[in-house]
């Protein structure tokens, strides 16, 4: 009964083996860079960065069709140059950095439509905002589990200055430390897992795995390790939960997996251990000292 | 002042957005002595020490500096108090430049960074997250942090700025502790009645220098008036200043 339900969809089914180990190499890298995202406020801005995606897997599409080497590549040079182009001109304008990754954001949905739009299909549009996790082949999963590798290995390496730069900038730079080099360098990594979740999720969900654990850790965990810790098996549990889901309703399987990630973070608004609803509502017990 | 400066300031000037926010000061801080940097909001005093961390986007004129380790505990606001970081790992940042970013902190940091715990009076804090401290134990870890820098000139912005007095009287023992250590302290501080009583040099600033030397000299009722009017001068339309040479700046000795 319960292996019916559980176990036989990943035992017939290649396309659903595929897809939950995409999910788990998402899911390891991808919460990683989602937890520092928060720290470093910059959810919103993530998320933009996601979209930015569009016009340069649009582009590629436009050149070689539904191939996933030519719609990564072209994503990948579109999100680390709306990063480039957006950092420079918050430095060198008055406009703040979240403002001008808007601007950048919304034009780049829009060139990527419209791009999309010139030669494909509506379903072909459909793919690209949504991604088909189900339709993950061998060579789309070793551009995902690379990109967890790399990522991994990446973060492991500027752990350090990374966390000092979210925390305490000026001490970095007091420190003669580069703190916008480990900004740039967490901020390719990003591009690379959104790149990564891209065909997977979409470019308009991409972020859902990474960040919506990421968020509902920091309402159990009170450092930056155990927050990745909690957030790491949360984003694979609503991979797996949402893969099931969606096999055994015939729903689509993106937004089902954001949408169980949404619930693993609505529960942990709820009942989390540290400034939860619940921590909230509870009647109000101060310690004796 | 018998002994070399730790500093000299010569015709020092940092701008932003062409305003300058110090402008032209020439200044010595004697070394192994307490100085403090007194001066209305906005006379350049953050900006000074910014200047003295080599962090200042643009400045015209030398400092000469004959440290060899600077240690710096920034203004509060710079710092992002909600992060998730425990005491212990906070103050084992002192020892930065000893590990840097990737080497692995040895039996001795982390042994040494528990008594500069203790030392400011937080012993068994270590584990905890600082989102959990107030203002004034936020403020001994950052002096635990600076403890562990093991520098010869300690630069303290606002060290005192919304703590009660025990806290300050327990702090100031930590500086008169590096004082009698032949450390260079420089405080950014707006208690004239404390820099009075506690600091024996100070340089008074309204973005350009007002005075500089003994306290009591410094500090005049005349001397702080005009420092008032100084910084409250604005000039949109002034005319660009006259550099002589702007001369590329190095920090270190």
């Amino acid at each position: 009964m319960l292996y019916t339900y559980l176990i036989e969809p990943f035992a017939d089914f290649a396309f659903m083996r595929r897809a939950l180990v995409a999910c788990l190499a998402l899911s390891v890298a991808g919460s990683s860079i989602g937890v520092f995202l928060i720290l470093r406020r910059m959810s919103l801005m993530g998320d933009a960065l996601a979209h930015a995606l569009l016009p340069g897997a649009a582009l590629g599409f436009l050149l070689g069709g539904l191939s996933l080497p030519a719609m990564s590549f072209g994503g990948f040079v579109a999100g680390i140059a709306t990063a480039m182009v957006s950092g420079a001109i918050a430095r060198f304008t008055s406009i703040r950095e979240d403002a001008s990754f808007a601007a950048a954001y919304l034009t780049s949905l829009a060139l990527g439509v419209l791009i999309v739009s010139l030669r494909g299909s509506a379903i072909d549009l459909m793919n690209i905002l949504f991604g088909a996790i189900l339709a993950v082949d061998n060579q789309a999963l070793i551009l995902i589990v690379g990109t967890a590798t790399v990522t991994l290995v990446g973060l492991a390496a500027i752990y350090r200055p990374l966390v000092v730069e979210c925390f305490n900038p000026g001490f970095l730079a007091a420190m003669g430390v580069r703190g916008a080099l480990y900004h740039a360098l967490f901020l390719g990594l990003a591009v690379l897992n959104m790149v990564a979740a891209f065909q997977a999720l979409g470019t308009l969900m991409a972020l859902g795995l990474m960040l919506l654990p990421a968020v509902a850790s920091s309402f159990w965990a009170r450092e930056v390790w155990s927050m990745t810790l909690i957030a790491v098996p949360m984003a694979f549990l609503s991979g797996a939960i949402g893969l099931l889901l969606s096999f055994h309703a015939g729903l689509p399987s993106g937004p089902v997996i954001v949408l169980v990630a949404s619930a693993f973070f609505l529960g942990s608004l709820i009942f989390g251990a540290r400034s939860s609803v619940r921590s909230r509502l509870s009647r109000p017990v101060h310690l004796r000292g | 002042m018998a002994a070399a400066p730790a500093l000299k300031l010569v015709d020092l000037t940092v701008s932003y957005d062409r305003h300058p926010a110090v402008h032209h000061v020439s200044a010595e801080i004697p070394a192994a002595e307490m100085t403090a940097i007194v001066g209305p909001n906005g006379a350049g005093k953050s900006s000074l020490l910014k200047a003295l961390l080599g962090l200042a986007p643009r400045i015209e004129g030398r400092i000469e500096c004959s440290a060899r380790r600077i240690a710096y505990l920034p203004q509060q606001a710079e710092v992002d108090r909600s992060f998730p970081i425990s005491v212990l790992d906070t103050v084992l940042l002192g020892r930065w430049a000893r590990f840097g970013g990737f080497g692995k902190a040895s039996k001795t940091d982390i042994h040494d960074a528990q008594h500069a715990i203790e030392s400011v009076g937080l012993g068994g804090f270590e584990r905890r997250p600082i989102d959990t401290l107030s203002v004034g134990q936020f403020q001994r870890v950052l002096f635990a942090r600076l403890l562990l820098q093991d520098a010869d000139l300690v630069l303290l912005d606002e060290p005192f700025a919304a703590i009660d007095a025990k806290t300050v009287a327990d702090l100031m023992d930590v500086i008169r502790r590096w004082q009698a250590e032949q450390r260079t302290v420089v405080a950014v501080l707006h208690d004239l009645d404390q820099v009075r009583r506690d600091f024996p040099n100070a340089l008074l600033l309204a973005r350009e220098l007002v005075d500089a030397g003994p306290t009591a000299r410094v500090l005049s009722a005349e001397n702080l008036l005009r420092a008032r009017a100084m910084a409250e001068a604005w000039d949109e339309h002034a005319g660009a200043c006259e550099v002589s040479a702007p001369a590329p700046m190095k920090l270190s000795a």
